[in-house]
């Protein structure tokens, strides 16, 4: 009885990651079959959904491109830098990161760093404008999609913080000692015995974060004041899935309805193929690691 | 003496090597000089540190390139850049913080915050607050039930499925297929973004009971969707560590298996699950999108979770801000919001000590 529940939880949550994606396909279908012209915008289910998936990907590549150095800094400082007394207390402060809730980290987006990055974004507009990705005029309230990458950086650089931090930790001592005893500085030691073992590591934490950037909803719906799909970062406009759903699903009925939850189908195999894709990573980087 | 002293300077193990007050001397004379710039240019105590930060790198790699060579250069830049990447990495959290602290204070000390709700505070009782001059009405108590009402239901429908779950792939499953199968897409659910989940109860709900269903079981069904990966990790990790010899003593007695589990494997191994299911609902107790398209707004106080809509403190977070309570006057919602969210942040930490505590309090007792 006792293993039958047992595999009966089991069964379940396989059942469940089925029924989420069922009943997304089910309540989405609608969209597909409902004419072009009933589609928000009234061109199609897919020229609806291509500027914001553009928009989502926008906003966690800046994410990315912010958070992955600092991320891979921030674990190597704790695992091979940090004094050993400090090094656990300081991987607790950066897991403090993960812990605020994401609509904190929109407000605080939306009040204090949207209106302390309104100057920057005005000398970018003014020095830098002649690049499409500078091209003003600037924000006057600075909610822009750089901002809500800005804040996406934050929210997913713990992730690869900690991921990372597991991964340099794993590197096989012996090699590490082998390197300083021939001589080598610290940092030759890193680069030779610590980054080349953890590069599959590094890589699959870095996905991980990208699923977590691309589906984060709030500091999105709450920093960014959304527009149609612009090339210029620092002007409002963009907008991604899940600020969109977040948004408009509150007061959505019928057809509107629908087509949130087809874009949340989008995001859900977005997000799928990238995980997916990290964890098989990660599975084959376990297998030959040198720690078992 | 004294030539003993020269000779030592000289000899080929230290030569070639910056003295080792270098570091401090560069420190105090980038400071100073970054000062100088700054009382120039107006000063800032921001961008005094980051130019004094920027004078200390780039002082101390050029002499150590000059002195001690390109290689050790190099290792010192790489030490300062990654000393100043985990500088950057904290000034978010403590910015947040402040913001926090600085703006929801006042909110959550204003009498009657935490003991009334919403209702009947509609956009001219802001007005009039603000006319005149006195304090915010209003508060987050229906807001506060909501949270941890979904969150408890959350939690009773997650616990026992993820368990279970854990158990299975632990005592039962051997490693076989069904069981990797299992692992991996529970990997898989921890990375479903949470806004999916909410539109996957809301979907779920919409077919039985009607398109619009929002109630506040509708969001704890999203929460535990969410909430479900994170306690079967946990719990297996915990489940895992449960040395063999505990299992096999309990088997040699003749005791059957699944009270082996009952008795000796989950008691050995609670202190872990425990901390882990706290970890889990401090996790999901902040999270806001599923509650968005699954519990509605709601403005009074609902203990009722299959019927009605259901505020929670996230949520109030977000309509504050988003659609203040008086257009007109958005200063009362913005200090609500703030002090919702200081309450929000307390709770969190609160759980991430007790995670701490419990672990201790449940550690198994050893010796005598």
């Amino acid at each position: 009885m006792f293993s039958g529940a047992a595999l009966g939880a089991g069964a379940l949550i396989v059942a469940v990651l089925f029924a989420v994606a069922l009943f997304l396909i089910v309540q989405a279908l609608p969209t597909f079959s409902a004419p072009a012209a009933d589609i928000t915008g009234g061109k199609g289910f897919f020229s609806y959904i291509f500027p914001i998936v553009i928009g989502t990907l926008i906003a966690a590549t800046i994410a990315l491109l912010i958070a992955t150095p600092i991320g891979v800094a921030v674990a190597l400082f704790i695992s091979h830098y940090a004094p050993r007394k400090l090094a656990r207390g300081l991987g607790y402060v950066v897991d403090l990161l993960a812990a605020i809730p994401s609509v904190i980290y929109g407000a605080w987006g939306a009040s204090f760093l949207a209106s302390e990055l309104k100057v920057p974004y005005q000398w970018l507009a003014d020095n830098l404008g002649w690049i499409p990705i500078f091209a003003g005029p600037a924000s006057s309230t600075g909610k822009t999609i750089l901002t809500a990458g800005i804040v996406l950086a934050v929210m997913v650089l713990p992730i690869i913080a900690s991921l990372t931090r597991e991964i340099f930790l794993q590197a096989p001592m012996l090699h590490q000692e082998a390197a300083l005893a021939l001589g080598a500085t610290r940092w030759e030691m890193i680069r030779m015995a610590v980054l080349p073992f953890a590069r599959g590591g590094i890589i699959s934490a870095v996905m991980l974060g990208l699923g977590r950037a691309l589906g984060e909803t709030m500091a999105v719906a709450l920093v960014l004041s959304s527009g149609p799909l612009i090339a210029s970062l620092i002007r409002s406009g963009n907008q991604t899935i899940a600020a969109e759903i977040a948004l408009d699903f509150p007061e959505a009925f019928g057809l509107r309805m629908h087509e949130l939850i087809a874009a949340g189908l989008v995001l859900f195999l977005i997000t799928l193929g990238v995980n997916m894709v990290a964890r098989w990573i990660i599975n084959r980087h376990k297998e030959f690691s040198g720690a078992n | 003496m004294a030539t003993l002293m020269t000779e030592r300077k000289r000899s080929a193990l230290t030569r070639g090597r910056l003295p080792k007050y270098t570091p401090y001397a560069i420190a105090v004379s980038a400071v100073i000089v970054a000062a100088a710039l700054m009382a120039l240019a107006g000063f800032n105590v921001f961008g005094w540190a980051f130019l004094a930060a920027v004078l200390f790198v780039v002082g101390n790699v050029s002499s150590s390139a000059i002195v001690e060579g390109r290689r050790k250069a190099t290792d010192k830049l790489a030490t300062s850049l990654v000393l100043g990447a985990f500088l950057v990495a904290l000034l978010p959290l403590i910015s947040v913080i402040w913001t926090v602290l600085v703006n929801g204070v006042p909110g959550l000390i204003t009498p009657g915050f935490l003991g009334s709700s919403m209702n009947g505070v509609t956009g001219a009782v802001d007005n009039a607050s603000v006319a005149n001059h006195t304090p915010v009405m209003g508060g987050v108590y229906h807001a506060l039930m909501g949270s941890v009402l979904i969150t408890l239901w959350a939690t009773l429908i997650s616990v026992p499925v993820g368990l279970l779950t854990a158990i299975y792939l632990v005592e039962y499953s051997d490693g076989n297929k069904f069981s990797k199968v299992i692992t991996f897409l529970v990997d898989v659910m921890t990375g479903i973004p949470s806004i999916v989940a909410g539109l996957f109860a809301a979907a779920f709900f919409a077919m039985i009971l009607g398109p619009g269903t929002k109630t506040g079981f509708v969001a704890a069904v999203a929460l535990s969707v969410l909430m479900i990966p994170v306690v079967v990790r946990s719990s297996e990790e915990m489940l895992k560590i449960v040395p063999n010899e505990l299992r096999e003593a309990a088997y040699a007695l003749g005791v059957r298996k699944w009270r082996t589990i009952m008795k000796v494997v989950i008691p050995t191994a609670i202190s872990g699950i425990a901390s882990g299911v706290t970890l889990a609902i401090a996790r999901v107790i902040g999270e806001t999108a599923p509650l968005l398209v699954t519990a509605g707004f709601a403005t009074t106080i609902n203990t009722n979770v299959f019927a009605g809509w259901m505020a929670s403190l996230p949520t109030f977070i977000y309509t504050q801000i988003m659609t203040p309570t008086s257009p007109s006057n958005p200063d009362p919602s913005t200090q609500r919001a703030w002090a919702a969210a200081l309450l929000l942040i307390i709770l969190v930490m609160l759980l991430n000590l007790g995670a701490r505590l419990v672990a201790r309090i449940f550690a198994p007792k050893t010796g005598r």
